[in-house]
């Protein structure tokens, strides 16, 4: 039935596609979020009046972060090459792909983090402030906490970006979905390849998605 | 320990777009221990601003702020923080924090003080939520609670760490009448039991009226008259006080004035305070001097503790000048408003 339906299609490469999308997505996600947090707290604390505004060194997180953002992610994976091989030893494969989904995704995120940040009232700040709390506390005690929900739907959006990103990573030999629905789907004319993995696509979006909204619902007092 | 906070020539001003915009000039001003001082003024009076410097969340651009004799603006970090510790502070929109409970939310100071264990912290907070009414409400989310809770819940955690000073900014402007009245009084029951020096700031009369002891009039970034409560309010001289005054007592003077026109005689404006305001003055003096008087305007009321009284009289007949000097020497104030 599925053979007639689906002739073209290779559960064993599926499964291998599936498996790299995954450990693409995970990977990425994980460095992106560990290094986005932190620079989104620096730009939200860096940024005007607020806890420690440095125009000059905001203005420069900025910039960097808006040239980060401005390169195409088809370029970046091509720019950073040498930089990837330098990190993970090669270019090639899902360890050649995770450093550009990184270092494209990080500043994406970065600046969601700082966008949530600032949506949480500046009253609450002071009143951690004159409770006599150091800058420190101010962030894990009170910023963090109360930009919690904000977060985690910047993380949701962000996975879901890191998940198109990831399509691209036929270019240098990656795998994953993206990749098996250009090379067999659309190089090749397998449509039936084309639906399937667009469908499992979606439903990987979808089950983002879905949990994100989850979380945010969870974690919501307000 | 007293806490005086002393204002000594403090000036602020504001930085915008390269002109020094000044908020407040030449504050002087001496707040005593454990007393409830108000400061009233209309928005963009400078009041929230001079409120904050108590606690440097503004820092002033001149002058000294001492506390307990201590210049606080030479303050390190270290000994700010100490500070603030030391003075609470309760807000117009409470400043909660959303995603900690209420019992989380008392706990916050004490855990950033870092200085008791977790069995301790519990019970402070489990005290703290009793003196405020709270207890039942403890694991509930500020979501949860009605605007007069989630203010009682700002006032538990303002004396967590046990301060000396408790900072009040507009804490009942957000509130219904009711809501404020109880506030009020969890304040003033505050003040009473554990001699904490409160300062508040507000556009209302009535707060100004109902707690405190004495009280700042701001207009325009200065202070334009301050003393204790009756005084002020019993006796504006500035203008500002008096419209806080008429505008707290739905009177026009314009219109009074309009509608007394036809009504002869003198008009004078008597003061009770204390306990002459129950006393049978008025018919005596007007029996033994055979003047006759009409009531054409009155009050009778309360300034915290004091109950007061104010009556616009128009006075006809017999010896006037005689019953005014009577009023005078049975301790009411004579102000007259209009002669013959």
């Amino acid at each position: 039935m599925l053979e007639t339906l689906l002739p073209n299609v290779d559960w064993i490469d599926l499964w291998q596609a599936c498996h790299d999308t995954f450990s693409m997505l995970g990977w990425s996600l994980l460095f992106t979020l560990v290094l986005g947090l932190p620079l989104g707290v620096l730009l939200f604390l860096t940024g005007k009046r607020q806890l420690l505004s440095q125009p000059v060194v905001y203005g420069l997180l900025s910039f960097v972060v808006n040239v980060l953002r401005s390169v195409p992610f088809v370029i970046l994976l091509i720019v950073m090459i040498p930089l990837t091989t330098l990190i993970t030893g090669t270019s090639f494969g899902v360890a050649g792909v995770v450093p550009p989904l990184v270092v494209g995704a990080t500043p994406f995120f970065a600046r969601l983090v700082e966008t949530a940040l600032r949506e949480v009232d500046r009253g609450i700040i002071e009143a951690t402030q004159a409770m006599g709390a150091t800058t420190r506390q101010i962030v894990f005690g009170a910023l963090l906490p109360e930009a919690l929900p904000g977060i985690l739907a910047a993380a949701t959006v962000t996975a879901i970006t890191l998940v198109s990103y990831s399509a691209m990573s036929g270019l240098v030999g990656g795998g994953g979905l993206g990749d098996l629905a250009v090379r067999n789907g659309y190089q090749r004319f397998q449509t039936d390849v084309m639906v399937v993995t667009v469908i499992l696509l979606l439903v990987l979006v979808q089950a983002l998605q879905m949990a994100g909204d989850r979380l945010v619902t969870h974690f919501s007092r307000k | 320990m007293t806490t005086t906070i002393q204002f000594k020539n403090i000036h602020k001003s504001y930085r915008v777009s390269g002109q020094d915009i000044p908020a407040l000039s030449g504050i002087d001003l001496t707040i005593n221990p454990g007393e409830i001082f108000g400061m009233i003024g209309h928005s963009g009076a400078g009041k929230s601003t001079l409120v904050r410097l108590i606690n440097l969340l503004e820092r002033p651009s001149g002058g000294e702020l001492l506390i307990d004799g201590d210049d606080i603006t030479r303050f390190d970090d270290d000994a700010l923080r100490a500070l603030r510790r030391r003075i609470g502070m309760i807000f117009q929109h409470f400043n909660l924090l959303s995603s900690k409970t209420v019992a989380d939310n008392v706990a916050f100071p004490l855990r950033l003080a870092g200085k008791k264990s977790r069995a301790e912290t519990d019970a402070r907070v489990a005290e703290l939520l009793a003196r405020v009414g709270l207890s039942e409400h403890a694991s509930k989310y500020p979501s949860q609670l009605s605007g007069g809770q989630k203010q009682r819940v700002g006032i538990a955690r303002a004396l967590a760490t046990e301060p000396k000073i408790l900072l009040c900014d507009e804490a009942t402007s957000a509130l219904d009448p009711q809501t404020t009245q109880s506030v009020l009084r969890l304040l003033a029951e505050i003040n009473r039991e554990l001699g904490l020096t409160i300062v508040l700031i507000t556009h209302e009369m009535d707060v100004i009226r109902t707690i405190c002891d004495r009280v700042a009039v701001l207009d325009g970034g200065k202070i334009v008259e301050h003393g204790p409560v009756a005084d002020v309010f019993l006796h504006p001289k500035h203008i500002t006080t008096k419209r806080f005054v008429q505008e707290s007592e739905h009177v026009d003077e314009n219109e009074q004035n309009d509608d007394f026109a036809h009504v002869p005689g003198r008009i004078v404006r008597l003061t009770f305070r204390g306990e002459a305001t129950y006393e049978p003055v008025l018919g005596k003096v007007a029996r033994d001097c055979g003047v006759d008087f009409s009531i054409l305007a009155g009050r009778i009321d309360r300034i915290k503790d004091t109950p007061y009284g104010q009556l616009t009289l128009a006075l006809t007949g017999g010896d006037i000048d005689a019953a005014l000097a009577r009023f005078e020497s049975e301790g009411l104030t004579v102000e007259a408003l209009r002669d013959a």
